[in-house]
């Protein structure tokens, strides 16, 4: 027997401590930075109803980068959630032309994604398959019937309370997105930091192998995560369809790439294994004050993507570059 | 049977290689300590050790891969060094392992050429002379392998024979073999040593690792024995028995003092019976009683790990009936096994039992959070609470209960794991080599664990390749070999010449 | 044997593609007439070198989504090159596309190789970037027809023996790739990079080096499809070829090109090219609506990756032997 057992602390500085030396913190940094430059630059920044119309540009986004984030730990990727938007908001306009009320389409615009999200799913998780190449096969597929179903035509005609999911305030300046954005970003911060099931995800992203010899349900958990990818291009789809008021086999294009964008700027390894949910709302709102400042001093769309594209790049870059300048001087 | 040459005088020949003092440390383990090894033209020198002694680090050591601490290495009698595994590579020394170092996409052609092809003119590589280079090479070492095929497509004999011809095309002078028969066909065999003697009729020095006694004394001039890091002894084969040469691997450990048990008779805890893969293991049986610790020994590949996985629900078995208490228990997966009751500690401490990346007290409650949590909701005191109960009771040393598992110790990673499955209150702990690679003061102190557990009355299956743990541990042995179970030793039959003799099926008459 | 099968899978593709045209031709047999063959094939041309390109990439472990923005952007500089300096001579063009192609590849090669960032982020960074780009300079206004000079536009058109030049230099890179792959270092470098990254550092090949130069191959090539693309359609505006990126590794999946690494062929990704290329033009003969291509292709995505799936699955450890013969 031991005769002497030691005490192991059980931690040496405070986890929060921790938690400001690193990325978040940086994000914090950069959103302030952005916000206090777009003040000065231009008169029309620091408006109540401009900064909430500001929020549109990242709700939507954000709500399936949750998500997203949680599966990009675990070292899958989903890049079918922009088709995913479309064929739900397609199934729901659909809908619509048979007559059907507004939570007839909501469940309608919950279940495709779910069902999609549930295809994904299979195909990773039961076949065993890539899932980098599966998600860009049924990106394709996905918005390719939605085409097929639509073609050059849109959707319509949606109910005038059904415009309350995109158009509507619950509050003064608080528009539903947003405070749907707000409730969600509790929800997963929760599900990914205070849960068994987040502890798993967490486990899975840094060693598959050594998670599945502990006993845990690998392939139960990705396939419970393409489910909430699928379910949350459902809910943004719901979203996107009543802001614009119609459905288009367009719809939504590109936002796959802006979504996984928002998750590696918001500091989740695109490799698997790290990542926060608060750093995936500080970088909702870095990406959200961009385009909204750009946007007031009339800077093109796609100017605006070149900022974006150097941040992601930057972000990584900068500390690997900094370390390698320290080793040589 | 294959000639012999005839040896010069061991001061005449002087050795193409030669390493003294060799020094190698791992944090907490000294894997080499001052060992020495010389290699001589035209003979095959036998490195023979258990486990853990020193062998493969030698070879990388040998290979470029590892750079030595302290010592000497000496090519043709002047000092070098191997910065990188292309120098040792370039200094002639080439190595067949058990894995494959190649690559299964390239054809065989390419594989043998790859850094140093043939060209034409224009700069570009000969794809003709290639092949026939090829072809050549592999018709002179009696290979009947097509060089335009994929690696891939090849059993591990004819890899073997596409890794030699490698060995051949660059010229190499030194030529180590690392268990080459491991997965080999008695035929396949016979065909490897016509090939090490027209090897060794080129000139070139052999070095042939291996724990079949047959082989050795098939095919070797001398021998080299290591044992616990050290170099032991060394010279020529046939001035040394089989005893001697396992007296010498060995060794003392025999008589180191391992944990006194009482023997108890109690219930069965696990019965196996006909316990079948299609292609790693067949028909095995045996029960485990409460309080028992069973060994399990065998050579590397053997198949125990592979067993050991099956039972704990990682492979699918093909037949089989497990009972546990009696009661009939499909496991389909790890989470099955380990709400049942047995839990599994692997041999690949790294990738299968510690998940690095995060903190200790994590890895030790991560199949026990339906306890600790609260609806599924994490609470961290009771976390710590439980991480602390057993890491202390392990003796971890680590600075904090929050630091990251990569950052510890083999032998404290190795606590951690036992720690995490005493956690879940198991009924039976599989343990896959359990102190393989960890200093000796952990080994000491998981053996005084292992027989606690036991005493306590928990279930402990031991797979290991050490004679003297499996010796001074088990309460019964059981032996396999090739996949299948040889033998069932207990009491007086348990000897290290017994484990040997059946895990390497010396002296049997094969069927 | 099994290279046999092997052969047979770049073989069941073509057999597929084969049985396609055969089904379009037995409905509308103008289908199978020359000039419409030629007519497909040229229109496949630039996927079927941006897929070569792609091809090392993926091979090394790697993925390029920059191609589009990297072949709009030089598409767009060249022209307005063009629309300036009508006299400048083809050649320079070509080799100015070439040469900004590769640069671009070099930027996505370095950011990978010396500061280690993955493929996916690094690529996903370039393509907006690129993107963007072109409205900088060319302040989101089009190129059209009438502002590039007739040789501009005529040179991809231009007819040898029947085969217009883009459809020839397609059949060239195709050639000089099988050179590359078969032929030198740098070919065999790349299937060792990503077949076994360990194993092609003991060999002495620098992996980082290699995917670089993956990079730049692949950055060169969407250039030079920028310069045929913008020719061809007589237009450069900032959105050609959106979305073309993942048309291209659609090729490449289909083509049997494991996005695992190390595996793959130059006639795998041409046949996975062609194979788009003949459903792209099969639908409107056939009078299926064009609205049903991307729903096809993307179902051949899935059912490729399964099949290459199933057929690269690498058989487990044998431990069990028959039992031994007498000595």
């Amino acid at each position: 027997m031991n005769l002497k057992t030691r005490s192991l602390p059980d931690r040496l500085n405070s986890s929060r401590s921790q938690v400001f030396k690193n990325w978040e913190t940086l994000l914090f940094a950069v959103a302030v930075s952005i916000f206090v430059v777009n003040s000065f630059a231009s008169p029309y920044f620091l408006d109540a109803w401009g900064l909430s119309d500001a929020t549109f540009n990242f709700t939507e986004k954000a709500m399936i980068a949750f998500a997203m984030a949680l599966l990009i730990i675990t070292g899958e990727i989903d890049l079918s959630v922009a088709s995913i938007i479309a064929l739900a908001s397609t199934a729901m306009g659909a809908g619509l032309q048979l007559g059907l009320g507004t939570p007839e389409l909501v469940f309608i615009g919950l279940v495709v994604g779910l069902l999609c999200g549930a295809f994904n799913a299979v195909l990773v998780t039961v076949l065993g398959l890539p899932s980098i190449v599966v998600t860009i096969g049924t990106m394709s597929l996905f918005r390719g019937i939605s085409y097929i179903v639509l073609g050059d035509q849109a959707y319509r005609g949606y109910p005038p309370d059904f415009a309350f999911f995109g158009q509507g305030y619950v509050f003064w300046v608080f528009s539903f997105e947003l405070v749907l954005f707000a409730v969600l970003a509790l929800i997963y911060g929760i599900l990914l930091h205070k849960t068994n099931f987040g502890r798993s995800i967490y486990a899975i992203g840094n060693n598959p192998t050594g998670a599945l010899f502990s006993g845990i349900r690998v392939q139960r958990v990705k396939f419970i995560l393409f489910l909430l990818t699928g379910l949350m291009s459902g809910v943004a789809a719901i979203c996107l369809t009543s802001r614009l008021g119609s459905t288009r086999p367009s719809i939504g294009a590109g936002m796959e790439l802006e979504v996984i964008t928002m998750v590696v700027l918001g500091g989740v390894n695109i490799l698997g294994g790290s990542g926060t949910i608060l750093g995936v709302v500080l970088a909702a709102f870095v990406m959200g004050l961009v385009t909204f400042g750009f946007g007031l001093l009339n800077v093109p769309g796609i100017v605006m993507s070149i900022f974006i594209g150097l941040l992601l790049i930057g972000v990584i870059a900068l500390p690997r570059l900094w370390k390698i300048f320290l080793n040589k001087g | 049977m294959p000639q012999q040459q005839t040896l010069t005088d061991k001061d005449v020949t002087l050795p193409i290689l030669q390493l003294s003092g060799i020094v190698k440390i791992f944090p907490g383990v000294k894997a080499l300590d001052k060992v020495s090894l010389s290699l001589y033209p035209g003979q095959v020198t036998a490195l023979v050790g258990e486990n853990g002694a020193g062998k493969s680090t030698i070879v990388k050591v040998l290979t470029g891969i590892y750079q030595p601490d302290d010592g000497e290495i000496l090519l043709d009698g002047r000092t070098i060094n191997f910065p990188t595994a292309h120098h040792a590579s370039a200094a002639g020394i080439t190595a067949i392992h058990q894995e494959t170092v190649l690559f299964d996409d390239l054809t065989v052609a390419e594989n043998i050429f790859i850094g140093h092809a043939p060209r034409t003119k224009l700069g570009l590589i000969d794809t003709q002379e290639t092949s026939k280079l090829a072809q050549q090479l592999l018709q002179g070492i009696g290979a009947d392998i097509d060089p335009s095929i994929r690696l891939r497509d090849l059993g591990i004999a004819s890899k073997h024979m596409v890794a030699i011809a490698r060995a051949l095309s660059i010229d190499a002078r030194v030529v180590i073999m690392d268990e080459p028969t491991a997965a080999l066909s008695y035929k396949e065999i016979q065909e490897l040593y016509e090939l090490v003697e027209q090897l060794k009729s080129q000139g070139k020095a052999i070095l042939f690792i291996s724990h079949k006694f047959d082989e050795i004394f098939e095919i070797a001039d001398r021998f080299n024995v290591f044992r616990d890091g050290q170099f032991i002894d060394e010279g020529k084969i046939d001035s040394i028995t089989e005893a001697d040469l396992v007296q010498l691997m060995v060794g003392r450990s025999v008589n180191k003092i391992y944990p006194q048990r009482q023997e108890k008779i109690c219930e069965d805890v696990l019965e196996v019976k006909s316990y079948c893969h299609p292609t790693e293991f067949d028909d095995i049986n045996f029960t485990l009683s409460r309080g028992e610790i069973l060994g399990f020994y065998g050579l590397v590949g053997a198949g125990r790990s592979e067993f050991m996985q099956s039972l704990f629900g990682i492979t699918k078995p093909s037949d089989g009936v497990v009972k546990i208490g009696g009661e009939i228990t499909k496991i389909r997966s790890p989470a099955d096994a380990v709400s049942h009751g047995i839990v599994y500690v692997p041999e690949d401490r790294g990738k299968q039992g510690v998940v690095i990346g995060l903190p200790i007290f994590q890895n030790v409650t991560l199949p026990s959070l339906s306890q600790t949590s609260q609806k599924g909701f994490i609470r961290l005191a009771e976390e710590f609470k439980l991480a602390r109960e057993y890491t202390q009771r392990l003796d971890l040393r680590a600075s904090s209960l929050d630091q990251d598992v990569g950052n510890l110790s083999g032998g404290n990673q190795q606590k951690v794991v036992i720690a995490k499955w005493l956690a879940t209150q198991p009924k039976v702990i599989i343990l896959d080599e359990p102190t393989k690679g960890i200093d000796i003061g952990s080994k000491a102190a998981v053996h005084e664990f292992m027989s606690d557990l036991a005493e306590q009355g928990l279930s402990v299956i031991m797979v290991s390749s050490e004679i003297p743990e499996v010796l001074g541990m088990s309460d019964r042995v059981i032996v396999m070999r090739e996949g299948r179970m040889v033998a069932e030793l207990a009491g007086d039959d348990l000897s290290p010449e017994a484990l040997i003799r059946h895990a390497a099926g010396i002296g049997e008459v094969n069927p | 044997m099994i290279k046999r099968f092997l052969i047979a899978r770049e073989t069941l593709l073509l057999g597929v593609i084969l049985v396609l045209i055969a089904l379009v031709a037995s409905r509308f047999p103008g289908f199978v007439a020359a000039g419409n063959l030629v007519n497909v094939f040229n229109d496949t041309a630039p996927l079927i070198i941006l897929a070569l390109g792609q091809m090392v990439v993926i091979v090394t472990r790697c993925i390029d989504l920059s191609v589009a923005g990297n072949l709009a952007l030089t598409g767009m500089a060249v022209a307005m090159l063009n629309s300036v300096a009508p006299g400048l001579p083809i050649p320079i063009i070509l080799t100015i596309s070439i040469v900004l192609g590769a640069g671009m590849g070099l930027m996505n090669g370095l950011l990978v190789w010396k500061l280690e960032i993955p493929p996916i982020v690094v690529t996903l960074g370039t393509m907006t970037i690129f993107r963007g780009v072109i409205f900088l300079i060319s302040d989101g206004k089009w190129v059209n027809a009438h502002e590039m000079s007739a040789s501009f536009t005529g040179f991809p058109r231009a007819e040898i023996m029947g085969l217009p030049v883009m459809s020839w230099i397609a059949i060239g890179v195709s050639l000089l790739f099988l050179l590359l792959i078969t032929r030198t270092s740098l070919g065999r470098a790349f299937f060792a990079v990503g077949g076994n990254p360990h194993a092609a550092v003991y060999t002495g090949i620098n992996v980082g080096k290699t995917q670089c130069a993956a990079f730049v191959i692949s950055g060169a090539l969407a250039g030079l499809v920028g310069y045929l693309w913008v020719a061809r359609y007589a237009v450069a505006y900032v959105d050609i070829a959106g979305g073309f990126e993942l048309e291209v590794v659609a090729a490449c999946v289909i083509g049997g090109i494991s996005i695992a690494g190390g595996l793959g062929s130059v006639g795998g990704a041409v046949l996975g090219a062609l194979f788009l290329g003949v459903v792209k033009n099969a639908l409107p003969v056939v009078h299926i609506s064009p609205f049903w291509q991307l729903a096809i292709s993307g179902a051949a995505i899935v059912i490729a990756v399964t099949f290459n799936a199933r057929s690269n699955r690498s058989s487990g450890r044998v431990i069990l032997k028959p039992v031994r013969p007498n000595s």
